[in-house]
C-alpha cells in the first residue's frame, strides 16, 4: 500500500490524509497491515493488467485491416481464438491465484488473532458508542462511552452488537470493519504494535446522524492503559463547592440524571452516554466536537444544532447555570 | 380454415399498395386516445426512453446537490434529514427508475426490427408496463416533493428502514414503488422472452440471432428469477410495517439479515441486468463500425450466459462485514472473482473485433472505446472488492461508490450513449449531429474521471458512504471539492448530448434507411419504420443478412387484421399465424386500477382486498374477446 | 420523415397462409407466458419457503413456545379436495384438445364449484393456525405462505370462472378459447404443486421438528 499509494500520491499532488488518523492505508494494526500488503499485491497485479488491456486498445486501433467481405482472414482468426483461450485461462489463474492469496490473509489475522484477549464490548446506539470492559476480576468491570482506550501489543477481542438498527465499528487504522447488527453478536480482533490516536467512524447508514457517530480510539503503553483503566474505576468525588458543585446539583436535579449515568452520584440514567469520566475523553458527542469547555457549552446550549436529530433534548438552563454544569462536567477527570 | 378471403401479401399485393393497406391496419389512430390505446412496440419504446431520460435527469439533479453539499466540509447547504432523503431517491431513481427501464426502452422498440417481426409478444401487457411504470415512479416523487421521500437508502436496510427507526410513510413509498417496478419489468420481461423464443423470423436460428437479442433473452430470464425476490421482500416490509409482522424483528425470532439476504438476491443480478443490455449494444455497434461479425461470436453469447447464470450465486459479497462464517464466503469470494472471466472474454473479443476489422470511429465508436477505459478500471476494483479482507476496508466507503459509479456509467450508460446515436436514426429518421456528439463526448468522458477517481482515495482514506457532511482536518476537502467540479461538468457533457438529440430531431440531416451500413435486419426498414416494420416478413440466411446478397422474404399474412408470424424455438421454422392486438384503453385503464390499489394499499391493508376489485373487472374486460364473432381468422381486440 | 428502403419485386420465397392460427401446448404464446408466470411465482414461492427455513434456523423451538402447531383437520381436506381436483382439471384439458364444448362447459362449472368449496376450507385454515401473523416471525412466515397461495388459488378461480362464462357464449367455439381452457388447466397444476411443499412446511415440519 504505502509504495504503490505514494507514486499514485505523488501524481495526484499531495494528500496528506492517506497518513492520517483515520486512513486504511497506514496498517498500524495487525489486521489492516495484512489488508494492506493484500492490497500492495491487488495493485501490483491489477494495474500492469488495466495498462496491458489499454495498450491492447490503442495497438487494435491503430490498425487497419485488409478484409474478406464480413470477416477477417481464416488463418488470423485461428490464431485469434488461441488468443482467446490463452486470455480467458490466464485471467482464470491470476483471479484464482488472487482467490489463494486472500485465503492465506485470512488465515494470517485469525491466527494472528488466537489466544488470550482483553475483552471488550461495543454496543452501538444511535449515535453514539457504549463501551464495556470485561475483566475476570469481579468488580472489575470498566464502562464507558465515545471512547475506546486499548493496551498496545495486546491482543484485545471487540465483540460487537446493537439494540436498535445496524452499525458498523470501523477503525481503518488497525482493522477492517464489521457490522453491528441487532439480535446478532459478532467480533473483531484488535492487536497493535504502537501507541498511537485514531478515529473509527460508524460505516454503515443507521439514519440521521450517521455522518456523526466517529470514536476516538486510543492506543497506549501497558502501563498508561492500567493507569486509565484503574482511574476510570475510581468513582470521582462529588464537588465540594464553587461552580462545580452548582453543576453537580444542577446536573443531578434536571432531567439529565434521568438518561446519563455518573457514578457515585444519583444520576443512574442508562439510555444516554456514561459521562463518569466525561472529562477525560477527546470529543463530546462521538466525534461531533472537540471536548472543551466553549464546545461543551455549544452542545448543551443547542445540541439540535450541532448535530440534528440527536436524541439529547435541549435543557433549559441560563447561561449561568450551563457555566456551572460545563465545569462540573469538565472536573470528572 | 375460413370461407372467407383474406387479403394477404405477396406478389399480387406489395410495394405502395401493401404499405397503404399495412400502414392502416397497424397504424395508431391520432390524437391523444390513440396514442393512449397504443400496443405498437415503437411507441411504447419511446415512452419508455423519454420517461427513463426524464428520471435520469432527475436523480442526476440530486447528485449535483450533494456533490454541491459535501464539495466541502461542514456545508450547511442541505441537513442531514432532506441529504437522507435525496441520497435514498438519488439511488433508487436511478437503478429503478432508470438503469432497468432505459434498457428496456431500447428492447421493445429495437427487437421486433431486429427479429424480423411485427410487434412484440404481449403487446397490451407492454403497454400495460409503461403505465405502471410511470405511476409508480411519479409516486415516488410527490412523496419526495411533499417531503415524504424513503430516507433509508436505496438498498432500505432493517431494523432502520422497518416500523420503529422509520415511522410514517416514507419507506412505505419507496417499498410500493419497487412493488410498480417490478411488476412492470417483469411484464416487459415475459413479453421479451416470448417474443425472442417464438417470433424470430424464419431462418433466423438462435446462432443467427443478434448479440443483442442474446443479451435481452439473458437479462429477461434474469428478471424472472431475480425480481421476485425484491418484490417479496419489500412485501414483507410492508407487513412488517404496516400490519404488525416480525419478520425482522430479532425480539420476535425474526431476522435482520433476512433482509439483506433477499434484497441482494435480486441486486447482485439487477447490476447484470442493466450491464448486460449495454454488452449487447457494444457488440453490435463494434460489427458495424468494424464491417465485420463479431470475434469469437459463440465465446461472446456464451460469455453472456455464464455471466447471467454467475451472477446469481454473488450476493453475499454485500455482506461481508455482516459476521457470517468465513467459510462461506471464501466461495462468494471465488465466485465474484469467477465473473470477471466472461466480461473480461467479452473484452477481449471486441478488441479483437476492432483489431481484425476496419474500424471506423464515429460516434458510436467513441462512446465504445470511452467504454473499455471506463469498465476494465471499474471491473478491476470489483475483483479487489470480491477479496473479503479488502472490502473490510473499503466496504461502505467512497471506494466502493467509485467502484459502481465505474461499472454502471462507464460500463452501462456509456454504451447507452452509443447505442443512442447509433439507433437515432432509425427510431427518429434524423442524424443526431457528430460534431456536438463528439463536443459531448469530450466534455463527459475527462469529467467523469475527474468526478469518480478521486473517490477511490477518499475511500482508502477513510471517508464512509452515506454522509451529509465530514469534518474538516481529515485531509478529504480538496478530493472532495474536485469530484464536485467534475460532477458538475460531467453534466454538462451530458447536457450537450442531450440537447444535441433534441436539436437533432427537427434540423438533424434526414437518415436513409441504413446510414452506418451494418448488419442487422433492423437496417432493411425505412427511418423510421413503418407501423408495420416490414412489408414482408424477411426469410434469414445468415447472421448478418445485410451484407447477403440475397434478401428472400415470406408472402401470405393478413393484411386487414393485425398478424404476426410464430416460428420454432431452435430452427425458427414457421409454424403458426398468430393474431396480434388492436389498439386498447384497457392496458391502461387496468394500469390506472392498480395504480389505486397499490397506492391506497399504503395507507390501509383493506385496499388490497377492496381494490382489486376494479383491477379484477379491468382485467377481465381486457382479455373478453369483443365482439367480433366466431367465423372466421381470428383477431384479437 | 420516412425514407422507405428501395425494394424491386421481392424474391418470395415462404408461403404462410397454410399455417394454422392456433395450436396447443408449446406452439401457443399463451403457454409461453404461462410458464413464465410459472417461473416468476415459482421463484418467489421457493424464496419464501428459504425465508421460512431461515428463519426456522435459529436455535429455538418451532414454533416458539408456548404456541401449538396448525391443526391438521382443515389443511388436510383442504390437500385431498385439491388433489382429487386434478381428475376433472385433466378432463377439462383433454376435452379441449378435442374440441369437445359440451364437456368442457360441464367442466369448468364444476372446477368453478370445487374452487368455491376450497376458498371455504381454506378460510378454515386460517382460522386453525393457533398463530396470529403478528406475534411472532414464525407466525408471520407461516401466515405469509399461506396467503400467497390463496392469492394463487383466489387469481385461478376467477380465471376460471370467467373462463366458464366465455364459453357459453359464441366466442366458445373458436380455436383460441380451447387453448385457453387447457392453459388454465396446466395452471391450476401449478396451483396444487406449489400447495404441496407450503402444506408440509406450515403443518407438519413444526411437528416433526420438536
Amino acid at each position: 500500500m504505502r509504495r504503490g499509494a505514494v507514486l499514485l500520491v505523488m501524481a495526484l499532488g499531495g494528500c496528506s490524509a492517506l497518513y492520517g488518523p483515520q486512513s486504511s492505508a497506514m496498517g498500524q494494526g495487525m489486521e489492516s497491515a495484512h489488508i494492506g500488503n493484500l492490497f500492495d499485491l491487488f495493485l501490483w497485479v491489477t494495474v500492469p493488467i488495466y495498462l496491458g488491456v489499454m495498450v491492447f486498445l490503442a495497438l487494435a486501433m491503430r490498425r487497419r485491416q485488409a478484409m474478406v467481405q464480413g470477416a477477417a482472414r481464416p488463418e488470423q482468426e485461428a490464431g485469434w481464438r488461441l488468443g482467446l483461450v490463452l486470455f480467458a485461462v490466464t485471467s482464470a489463474l491470476i483471479l484464482f491465484g488472487l482467490s489463494v492469496a486472500t485465503w492465506f490473509t485470512d488465515r494470517a489475522i485469525a491466527r494472528a488473532g488466537a489466544g488470550p484477549a482483553l475483552s471488550v464490548e461495543v454496543i452501538g446506539h444511535q449515535w453514539w458508542w457504549e463501551v464495556r470492559y470485561h475483566d475476570p476480576v469481579a468488580g472489575r468491570e470498566l464502562r464507558t462511552a465515545n471512547e475506546l482506550v486499548i493496551p498496545a501489543g495486546a491482543t484485545v477481542k471487540v465483540s460487537l452488537s446493537s439494540p436498535d438498527v445496524i452499525h458498523s465499528l470501523w477503525i481503518p487504522n488497525l482493522a477492517g470493519k464489521q457490522d453491528l447488527i441487532p439480535g446478532r453478536t459478532s467480533d473483531v480482533v484488535l492487536k497493535v504494535p504502537k501507541p498511537g490516536e485514531f478515529r473509527a467512524q460508524c460505516a454503515e447508514f443507521c439514519g440521521l446522524q450517521h455522518a456523526q457517530m466517529a470514536l476516538p480510539v486510543s492506543v497506549r503503553a501497558p502501563g498508561g492503559f492500567a493507569k486509565w483503566y484503574n482511574a476510570g474505576l475510581a468513582t470521582p468525588p462529588v464537588p465540594g463547592g464553587g461552580p462545580e458543585f452548582a453543576g453537580y446539583s444542577l446536573f443531578t436535579g434536571r432531567q439529565c440524571a434521568s438518561c446519563h449515568n455518573i457514578a457515585g452520584t444519583p444520576a443512574s440514567g442508562q439510555v444516554a452516554p456514561d459521562l463518569t469520566h466525561f472529562g477525560s475523553r477527546t470529543t463530546i458527542a462521538s466525534g461531533a466536537l472537540p471536548n472543551t469547555a466553549a464546545s461543551l457549552e455549544r452542545w448543551i446550549a443547542d445540541p439540535q444544532r450541532v448535530k440534528p436529530g440527536t436524541q439529547m433534548p435541549q435543557v433549559p438552563l441560563s447561561p449561568e447555570e450551563r457555566a456551572a454544569v460545563v465545569a462540573y462536567l469538565e472536573s470528572l477527570k | 380454415m375460413s370461407e372467407r378471403t383474406y387479403l394477404r401479401d405477396g406478389p399480387d399485393l406489395t410495394g405502395a399498395a401493401l404499405h397503404d393497406k399495412l400502414a392502416r391496419t397497424c397504424g395508431d389512430r391520432p390524437g391523444f386516445w390513440g396514442w393512449a390505446a397504443s400496443v405498437d412496440h415503437k411507441s411504447i419504446g419511446r415512452r419508455y426512453l423519454v420517461t427513463a431520460f426524464v428520471f435520469l435527469a432527475l436523480g442526476g439533479v440530486l447528485a449535483l446537490a450533494m456533490r454541491l453539499q459535501l464539495s466541502g466540509p461542514q456545508k450547511a447547504l442541505i441537513g442531514p434529514d432532506r441529504y437522507n432523503q435525496i441520497f435514498t431517491m438519488h439511488g433508487t431513481t436511478m437503478m429503478f427508475l432508470f438503469a432497468v427501464p432505459v434498457m428496456d426502452a431500447v428492447a421493445i422498440y429495437l427487437l421486433p426490427l431486429m427479429l424480423g417481426t411485427r410487434n412484440l409478444a404481449f403487446p397490451r401487457l407492454n403497454a400495460f408496463s409503461w403505465w405502471m411504470y410511470v405511476a409508480g415512479g411519479s409516486m415516488l416523487w410527490i412523496a419526495f416533493v411533499l417531503n415524504a421521500g424513503p430516507d433509508a437508502g436505496w438498498f432500505s436496510y432493517v431494523p432502520l428502514a422497518g416500523p420503529e427507526f422509520s415511522p410514517g410513510k416514507r419507506v412505505d413509498f419507496w417499498a410500493q414503488m419497487v412493488t410498480f417496478t417490478e411488476v412492470a419489468a417483469l411484464a416487459v420481461a415475459v413479453s421479451i422472452t416470448a417474443t425472442i423464443l417464438k417470433a424470430r423470423a424464419p431462418g433466423m436460428t438462435l446462432a443467427r440471432m443478434p448479440v443483442f437479442a442474446w443479451s435481452m433473452l439473458v437479462v429477461s430470464l434474469m428478471v424472472i428469477f431475480s425480481m421476485p425476490s425484491i418484490a417479496l421482500t419489500s412485501a414483507m416490509l410492508m407487513a412488517d410495517r404496516m400490519v404488525g409482522t416480525q419478520f425482522f424483528n430479532p425480539y420476535e425470532y425474526g431476522d435482520a439479515l433476512l433482509w439483506q439476504h433477499l434484497f441482494w438476491f435480486f441486486g447482485h443480478p439487477e447490476v447484470y441486468i442493466i450491464f448486460l443490455p449495454a454488452t449487447g449494444f457494444v457488440s453490435e455497434i463494434v460489427q458495424a463500425f468494424t464491417g465485420r461479425q463479431v470475434f469469437g461470436h459463440t465465446a461472446v453469447v456464451l460469455s453472456l450466459v455464464a455471466t447471467g447464470l454467475l451472477a446469481f450465486g454473488l450476493w453475499v459479497h454485500h455482506m461481508f462485514a455482516t459476521g457470517l462464517p468465513r467459510m462461506g464466503y471464501a466461495f462468494y469470494t471465488a465466485a465474484s472473482m469467477a465473473v470477471a472471466v466472461p466480461s473480461g472474454i467479452q473484452i477481449f473479443c471486441w478488441i479483437a473485433t476492432i483489431w481484425t476489422g476496419r474500424p471506423r470511429y464515429r460516434l458510436p465508436m467513441l462512446w465504445v472505446v470511452g467504454f473499455i477505459v471506463t469498465f476494465v478500471a471499474g471491473g478491476l476494483t470489483g475483483v479487489m472488492l470480491a477479496s473479503v479482507p479488502l472490502d473490510l476496508q473499503v466496504h461502505d466507503t467512497y471506494f466502493v461508490v467509485a467502484h459502481f459509479h465505474y461499472v454502471l456509467i462507464g460500463g452501462a450508460v456509456f454504451p447507452l450513449l452509443g447505442a443512442v446515436v447509433y439507433w437515432f436514426p432509425k427510431f427518429t429518421g434524423r442524424m443526431m449531429d457528430e460534431r456536438w456528439g463528439k463536443l459531448a463526448f469530450w466534455i463527459a468522458l475527462p469529467a467523469f474521471h475527474l468526478t469518480f477517481f478521486p473517490m477511490h482515495y477518499l475511500g482508502i482514506m477513510g471517508m464512509p458512504r452515506r454522509v451529509y457532511t465530514y469534518p474538516a482536518g481529515m485531509g478529504w476537502d480538496t478530493l472532495n471539492l474536485i469530484s464536485s467540479i467534475g460532477a458538475f461538468l460531467f453534466a454538462g457533457g451530458v447536457m450537450v448530448f442531450v440537447g444535441n438529440a433534441l436539436w437533432s430531431l427537427k434540423r438533424g440531416e434526414a437518415a436513409p434507411a441504413d446510414p452506418w451500413t451494418a448488419h442487422g435486419l433492423e437496417w432493411t426498414t425505412s427511418s423510421p419504420p413503418a407501423p408495420y416494420n416490414f412489408a414482408h416478413i424477411p426469410v434469414v440466411t445468415s447472421a448478418t443478412p445485410l451484407w447477403d446478397p440475397e434478401r428472400p422474404v415470406t408472402r401470405g399474412l393478413r393484411v386487414e387484421d393485425r398478424e404476426v408470424l410464430l416460428t420454432t424455438v431452435f430452427e425458427a421454422r414457421p409454424d403458426l399465424r398468430e393474431p396480434s392486438p388492436m389498439p386498447t384503453l384497457w392496458p391502461m385503464i387496468a394500469a390506472l386500477a392498480t395504480t389505486v390499489l397499490f397506492v391506497c394499499s399504503i395507507f390501509t391493508p383493506w385496499a388490497i382486498v377492496i381494490g382489486s376489485v376494479p383491477v379484477g373487472v379491468a382485467l377481465i374486460a381486457w382479455f373478453w374477446p369483443k365482439d367480433r364473432g366466431p367465423e372466421g381468422e381470428p383477431v384479437v381486440d | 420523415m420516412a425514407s422507405t428502403a428501395p425494394s424491386p419485386q421481392p424474391n418470395f420465397a415462404l408461403d404462410l397462409e397454410p399455417l394454422e392460427t392456433h395450436a396447443f401446448g408449446n406452439r401457443s404464446l399463451t403457454w409461453w407466458g404461462i410458464v413464465a408466470f410459472f417461473l416468476i411465482e415459482g421463484t418467489a414461492f421457493a424464496l419464501a419457503i428459504a425465508a421460512y427455513f431461515f428463519l426456522m434456523s435459529w436455535d429455538h423451538a418451532w414454533p416458539p413456545p408456548p404456541l401449538n402447531p396448525p391443526d391438521l383437520l382443515a389443511g388436510t381436506l383442504f390437500t385431498i379436495v385439491i388433489l382429487l381436483s386434478e381428475i376433472p382439471n385433466t378432463l377439462i384439458k383433454w376435452a379441449a384438445e378435442k374440441y369437445e364444448l359440451p364437456r368442457v362447459r360441464g367442466l369448468l362449472v364444476l372446477m368453478s364449484l370445487i374452487g368455491l368449496v376450497l376458498l371455504v376450507v381454506r378460510a378454515f385454515e386460517f382460522n386453525s393456525l393457533n398463530v396470529f401473523w403478528y406475534q411472532n416471525a414464525y407466525g408471520s412466515a407461516i401466515w405469509m405462505l399461506l396467503v400467497l397461495h390463496t392469492t394463487h388459488i383466489v387469481t385461478d378461480w376467477v380465471d376460471t370462472l370467467v373462463l366458464a362464462a366465455l364459453m357459453f357464449t359464441p366466442h366458445g367455439t373458436e380455436g383460441r378459447r380451447f387453448v385457453d381452457c387447457s392453459e388454465n388447466a396446466v395452471y391450476w397444476r401449478f396451483v396444487w404443486l406449489c400447495w404441496l411443499p407450503i402444506y408440509a412446511l406450515i403443518y407438519w415440519l413444526p411437528r416433526l421438528v420438536n
